[in-house]
C-alpha cells in the first residue's frame, strides 16, 4: 500500500502546492505581518481577484495577463481600504482592535455575498493553453498549472524580498514596521508609507487571485478555507518575513499533500487549521521568526 | 444596578410566561419555527458578548461551539436515546470544556490571533465530524423525534419553550457577570490588558471564565438544533454564518450592556426571518454583513450608543431653553 513512488509524488506535489500557498499568502505577510493590520478580508480579496480574472478571461484574455491588468485597480482599492481603516479605527483609539477585526470580517462577508448575488454559487474556471496539460519525469507527474504557480510564487517572493531590502521605499516599509515613532522623527510620513505598502499587498493579491483560478475552480465561499491557509503560512513564517513565508508555504504544502495521499481529501482542509492551532499554541512567534 | 433587580426578574418571568402562553394558544406551527431562530440568536449574541463585548476578544468560532453542542446531543440521542434535558446539560458541559481548551490554547495571545484560532477550531471540528460515520458524516443524519412530553401538544412547541428558558438564563448570566467583579475585570482587560495585569487583575483566569461560560451557553443552544430540524448536517451546524450573525447582532445592539445583544438579536433576528421568507436568504446575509460594517464604522457603541447620544442631546436642549 505504501510505496516510495507515492511518497515522492506527494512531496513533489506538496512543493508545488506550497509555492502556490506562498503566492496567495505573501500579500497577507505584508499587510498583517509587516503593517499589523488585522486583514481578515485578505482571502476574500483573493477570491475577488479570481473573479476579476474570470470576467477578463471570458473576453478571451490570458489569466496571468488579466491578473497583471487587475493589479493597478487593486492597488487603488488597497490604498482606499487602508485610508478608510486608518481614518476610522487606527487613529481614534477606543476599542480600535476589536472594531478593526469586526470591520474586516464584515467586509469579507459582504464581498462573498455580493459575489454570490452576481455570479451564483456555481464553480467558475478559466481556460488557457497551459491548464490541463502536464509534464512527467518517470513516475513523477507535474500538472502545468501548478508549475505556473510555482514560477510565479518564486518570482513574487524574490521581487518582494529584493524590494523590501534594496529600495528606499522598501526599507522605509520595514522601518515603519519596526519603529513608527523613529521614522516620524526622521521626517518621513508613516501613514503614507503604510498606505503604499497596503496598496502593494492588495495588488499582489490580485495576481495571486489569478493564480487561484488557474490552479482550480473558484466559488464565492472559497475564502473561508483560505483564511486558514494564508494565516497559517503567515504565522508559521514569523510575522513579516518574505523568505520565511516561502519556507512556511512549503511546509504547509508538503504536509497537506502527504495527508491527502495517506488519509484522503476529506481531511486535507483541516491540515492548515490544525497546523495553525499548533503553532499558536506552541510557538506563537512562528517557526522562522526571531 | 441592584436597585432594578426585581424589575429584571419580573421581566424575565413575564417573557417566560408569554412563551408558555404562546405555546398553549398559538395554533400556527410556523410561529414557533421562526420564534425559535430569534431565541437562538438571543442566546448566541448574549453568550458572544460575554467574551467579545466585555473583554474585547472577538470570537469567530460561535459556530464551533454551536456545532459541538448539536453533535454532542446527536451522539447522546443516538447512543442512549437520552432525554432532551440530558442532551442540553451534556452539551453545555462539553461546550464549557471546549471553551477551557480553546481558551487556554489561545487566550494568552493578542486578540487577532485568538480570532483566527477560533475560526480554526470551527473548521477542524467540522472536518472531524464530516469524517465521522457514526453521526452521519458529511451527508448528515435524519433523526426521529421522540414522543412529546405531556404539557405540550407538539415537539416544536416544547423546544420553543426550552429555548425561551435558555434565553432568559443566558441574559441573566450575562447580567450577573456584567455587574460582578468578573465583569469589572473583563472591562479592565478590554481597556488596557497590560495595565490590568500589572495592577493585579488575574486577566488570564477571567478571560478563561468568560470563554467557558460563553462556550457552555452556545453549546447548550446548539444541542436543540438536531431536534428542531429533526436532521443534522455538519456544514450548517458549524456554519460561519452563525458566528457572523452572533457577532453582528451583539455589535449592532451595543456591546457594553447586556441589553445590547438582546435588542440586536430581536431586531436583526426578526428582520432576517421576514427577509428570508419574503425576498431571499442571500440578501439577508448581505443585510447582516452590511449593517455590521456600517455600525462598526459609524456607531461603534451600537444602538445603545445611539440612544444614549439622542438622550443627552434631548436633555441638553431641554437644559437651555
Amino acid at each position: 500500500m505504501f510505496s516510495f513512488d507515492l511518497l515522492l509524488n506527494a512531496v513533489v506535489a506538496g512543493v508545488l502546492l506550497g509555492c502556490f500557498y506562498t503566492a496567495v499568502s505573501i500579500g497577507l505577510s505584508m499587510s498583517f505581518g509587516l503593517l499589523d493590520v488585522p486583514n481578515i478580508a485578505h482571502p476574500a480579496v483573493l477570491v475577488l481577484g479570481a473573479y476579476g480574472t474570470f470576467l477578463l478571461g471570458r473576453q478571451g484574455m490570458d489569466p496571468i495577463l488579466a491578473g497583471v491588468i487587475l493589479m493597478p485597480v487593486f492597488f487603488l482599492l488597497g490604498i482606499g481600504m487602508y485610508r478608510f481603516y486608518y481614518e476610522t479605527f487606527a487613529r481614534r483609539g477606543a476599542n480600535a482592535e476589536l472594531r478593526g477585526i469586526a470591520f474586516f470580517f464584515g467586509v469579507s462577508f459582504v464581498i462573498e455575498v455580493v459575489l454570490i448575488l452576481i455570479f451564483g454559487v456555481d464553480q467558475r474556471m478559466v481556460e488557457a493553453s497551459y491548464i490541463g496539460r502536464g509534464l512527467s519525469f518517470g513516475e513523477v507527474r507535474m500538472p502545468m498549472r501548478m508549475l505556473v504557480a510555482f514560477g510565479m510564487a518564486i518570482a513574487l517572493t524574490v521581487c518582494l524580498a529584493l524590494y523590501l531590502t534594496k529600495t528606499f521605499t522598501g526599507r522605509a516599509i520595514r522601518a515603519v514596521a519596526q519603529d513608527e515613532a523613529a521614522l516620524r522623527l526622521m521626517g518621513a510620513n508613516p501613514v503614507r508609507i503604510k498606505q503604499w505598502a497596503f496598496g502593494l499587498a492588495t495588488a499582489v493579491s490580485a495576481l495571486a487571485g489569478a493564480l487561484l483560478i488557474i490552479v482550480g475552480p473558484v466559488e464565492p465561499s472559497l475564502d473561508r478555507i483560505y483564511i486558514g491557509r494564508t494565516f497559517c503560512v503567515v504565522v508559521l513564517a514569523g510575522l513579516g518575513s518574505m523568505t520565511g513565508t516561502l519556507l512556511a508555504g512549503l511546509t504547509l504544502g508538503v504536509s497537506e499533500s502527504i495527508v491527502l495521499t495517506m488519509f484522503g481529501a476529506s481531511w486535507s482542509q483541516a491540515v492548515s487549521f490544525g497546523l495553525l492551532l499548533l503553532v499558536l499554541g506552541v510557538r506563537p512567534q512562528g517557526m522562522f521568526g526571531k | 444596578m441592584r436597585r432594578h433587580s426585581w424589575r429584571f426578574w419580573i421581566g424575565s418571568a413575564c417573557a417566560l410566561g408569554l412563551a408558555a402562553l404562546a405555546a398553549v394558544s398559538v395554533k400556527n406551527e410556523y410561529f414557533f419555527f421562526a420564534g425559535f431562530v430569534v431565541l437562538q440568536f438571543i442566546v448566541l449574541a448574549t453568550a458572544w458578548n460575554i467574551l467579545g463585548g466585555y473583554a474585547g476578544y472577538v470570537n469567530f468560532g460561535t459556530g464551533a461551539f454551536f456545532g459541538t453542542g448539536a453533535y454532542a446531543a446527536v451522539l447522546l440521542f443516538k447512543a442512549a436515546s437520552a432525554p432532551l434535558a440530558l442532551q442540553v446539560s451534556a452539551a453545555a458541559a462539553v461546550g464549557a470544556l471546549l471553551g477551557l481548551g480553546a481558551g487556554w490554547l489561545t487566550l494568552r495571545l493578542r486578540g487577532i490571533f485568538f480570532s483566527i484560532a477560533t475560526v480554526a477550531v470551527a473548521i477542524v471540528l467540522e472536518t472531524v465530524v464530516m469524517n465521522w460515520r457514526y453521526v452521519g458524516g458529511s451527508t448528515g443524519l435524519q433523526l426521529l423525534r421522540p414522543p412529546v412530553l405531556p404539557p405540550f401538544d407538539s415537539y416544536i412547541k416544547m423546544i420553543f419553550v426550552v429555548a425561551a428558558g435558555l434565553a432568559v438564563l443566558a441574559v441573566a448570566i450575562a447580567r450577573y457577570i456584567e455587574g460582578s467583579w468578573i465583569g469589572l475585570g473583563l472591562r479592565a482587560v478590554r481597556d488596557n490588558e497590560g495595565a490590568a495585569e500589572s495592577s493585579g487583575v488575574p486577566t488570564l483566569k477571567l478571560k478563561l471564565v468568560a470563554c467557558i461560560v460563553s462556550g457552555a451557553l452556545m453549546s447548550a443552544m446548539g444541542s436543540l438544533l438536531p431536534m428542531y430540524m429533526s436532521f443534522v448536517e455538519p456544514s450548517s451546524a458549524f456554519s460561519l454564518y452563525i458566528s457572523a450573525s452572533a457577532l453582528a447582532m451583539a455589535i449592532i445592539g451595543g456591546t457594553s450592556h447586556w441589553v445590547g445583544p438582546l435588542i440586536g438579536a430581536i431586531l436583526i433576528g426578526t428582520t432576517e426571518q421576514i427577509v428570508t421568507v419574503t425576498i431571499s436568504s442571500e440578501l439577508n446575509v448581505l443585510v447582516v454583513g452590511g449593517l455590521l460594517v456600517l455600525f462598526v464604522v459609524l456607531a461603534p457603541q451600537g444602538l445603545l450608543g445611539l440612544a444614549e447620544t439622542a438622550r443627552l442631546r434631548l436633555a441638553s436642549r431641554r437644559g437651555k431653553p
